[in-house]
């Protein structure tokens, strides 16, 4: 039985497991205690659901338990990273390497830095989405402090070299943060196995409650200090002040060890709905192109464009299913997706393009409803594209005159 | 964002797809957005050259469910009127009809410049003769 929307949209939040949930309701309930209350056992009990909570996400990533500072989220991670790092370190250096494809949590932090007297280099990627080490190499100076990639992007599900950046981090002598955030219990992660000293996770893309997130700041070899963004009652090794959101965190805690326990079952459950989709697609639809690397990618992701079709259009014409687009239109900025646009396949294909995100939710049977829906609405609205006209007319659309507008 | 009743309508049924002879001395093409934009409109009307009256208009859009409405509405307004009645068509009368959000004004735009391609595309061809 088909349950409507279906949701596709996995990058931009999960559903919470209900395991999840039932571990998280008695702290809105009977425990309700404040994590910080040190003299009664409210207290004692809500912090110990927040230290086996950061055990359990530690344990996810190959971390110890005191390098996990909980945050409101990613968003709050890749400010903290960045920002604290940046400040902390600024007597050693004022540059910091990132990449154009990264969240925009990270790019408006950098900007805010840039703002501030610091300079930043952002990377370009290839048309597979991925940055080149020799550039990254390049990039380096004797003020580098920073470099700062993400492990696998939102958009386009690409999987970055972060073993390589992370061995030029360290034969350099710099600090590497990564915003880990969708790869994070879908893919094995380690910080030591790829030298990360500081990784942005967050608890919704991976099953948990919304409003909760980590960033793992490494304590030794060496041990990161981090200028704090927000001030307080000095939480959080001093990092992160403020009351712990401890029903979330402790969600959270049970999403990471589900997802360390699951994490073979649930990426080959993944990537079997995702092959199969695209495979479906495929066998139907000419003048489709995959946005990114398939070989360095998410189990569950794929980017598609669908040549000659709109992508607001495409999703009016699947109403019934959740999914993004790179389309302007859908964009609250109305622009086309900028990570699109950064491959190099030109602003028609991001306004052509369907993010798919598959999950534990999601089933074989929503993987051939929608595939049949899409192949529908895209072979109705090809035949209502002049584009599409022009190109079985034989027209080569890149020696129009086009008026932009 | 949540669709008009009259743009979902238009979507789901679009009036007038398809294409005319653009050849045609009695046709008018006007080809207009660009691909890179997201979205191009390709609207035809043809002229009845005795009386000056458009007897069929046909529309293929690439663009949002808006785009593709705006050109849909475009089609029906356009058959029965002649020629200097369709100029008077002014997207504002689109917007009020369909209902667009602010964001989607510009697609009653290209709706309003495909038409005034299209009817001068057919003059140019008249005067060519």
């Amino acid at each position: 039985m088909l349950k409507f929307p279906i949701y596709f949209d996995n990058h931009a939040t999960t559903p919470v497991d209900p395991r999840v949930l039932d571990v998280m309701l008695p702290y809105f309930r009977e425990q309700f205690g404040n994590a910080a209350s040190r003299n009664h056992q409210y207290g004692w009990e809500a912090e110990e659901a927040v230290e086996l909570a950061r055990k359990q996400v530690a344990d996810l990533i190959g971390a110890t338990a005191k390098e996990i500072v909980f945050t409101s989220g990613a968003t709050e991670s890749d400010n903290l990273a960045i920002r604290g790092a940046a400040l902390m370190y600024r007597e050693k250096g004022d540059h910091i390497i990132t990449a154009v494809t990264e969240h925009k949590a990270v790019i408006d932090t950098c900007k805010r830095l840039e703002k501030e007297g610091f300079r930043v280099t952002y990377l370009p990627v290839g048309k597979d989405g991925l940055v080149d080490l020799d550039q990254l190499r390049a990039a380096v100076t004797d003020k580098t402090t920073l470099i700062t990639i993400m492990t696998a992007n939102n958009e386009i599900g690409v999987l970055q070299p972060i073993a390589e950046i992370g061995a030029i981090a360290k034969e350099r002598g710099m600090l590497f943060h990564t915003d880990a955030v969708q790869a994070v219990g879908k893919v094995p992660f380690d910080v030591m196995a790829a030298n990360v000293h500081m990784a942005s996770i967050s608890a919704h893309k991976m099953y948990g409650p919304k409003g909760v997130g980590a960033l793992y700041v490494r304590r030794r070899n060496p041990r990161v200090l981090l200028t704090p963004i927000i001030e307080g009652g000095g939480h959080e090794r001093g990092m992160r002040s403020g009351t712990l959101n401890v029903p979330g965190i402790a969600g959270f805690g049970k999403a990471a060890e589900l997802c360390r326990l699951e994490m073979a079952a649930d990426a080959a459950h993944a990537r079997g709905l995702r092959d199969r989709l695209s495979q479906a697609l495929h066998r139907h639809l000419d003048h489709l192109s995959i946005n990114g690397s398939m070989e360095h990618r998410l189990p569950g992701s794929l980017n598609i464009s669908f040549a000659y079709v709109e992508g607001e259009s495409l999703l009016m014409g699947i109403n019934d299913v959740a999914v993004s687009s790179g389309s302007a239109c859908t964009s609250a900025s109305l622009e086309p997706s900028y990570v699109l646009k950064a491959l190099g396949a030109g602003d028609e294909m991001a306004h052509s393009s369907i993010r798919f995100g598959l999950g534990r939710f999601n089933t074989e049977e929503e993987v051939d409803y929608v595939a049949d829906k899409l192949v529908g609405v895209v072979r109705k609205l090809r035949e209502m594209s002049p584009l599409y006209e022009m190109v079985k007319d034989g027209v080569d659309l890149s020696t129009m005159q086009w008026q932009a507008h | 964002m949540a669709y008009s009743d009259k743009v979902v309508d238009h979507f789901n049924h679009p009036r007038n797809v398809g294409s005319l002879p653009k050849e045609d001395a009695t046709v008018g093409t006007g080809l207009v957005g660009a691909p890179e934009c997201g979205d191009v409109m390709k609207l035809q009307v043809r002229v009845n050259p005795t009386t000056g009256v458009i007897d069929e208009a046909k529309f293929k859009t690439f663009g949002c469910g808006s785009a593709i409405a705006s050109s849909s509405l475009a089609t029906e307004w356009l058959k029965g009127k002649t020629v200097d009645e369709a100029l008077a068509i002014k997207n504002t009368d689109i917007v009020a009809e369909l209902a667009l959000p602010p964001v989607k004004v510009h697609c009653s735009v290209l709706a309003e410049d495909a038409i005034k391609a299209a009817i001068a595309d057919f003059k140019r061809k008249q005067a060519a003769g």
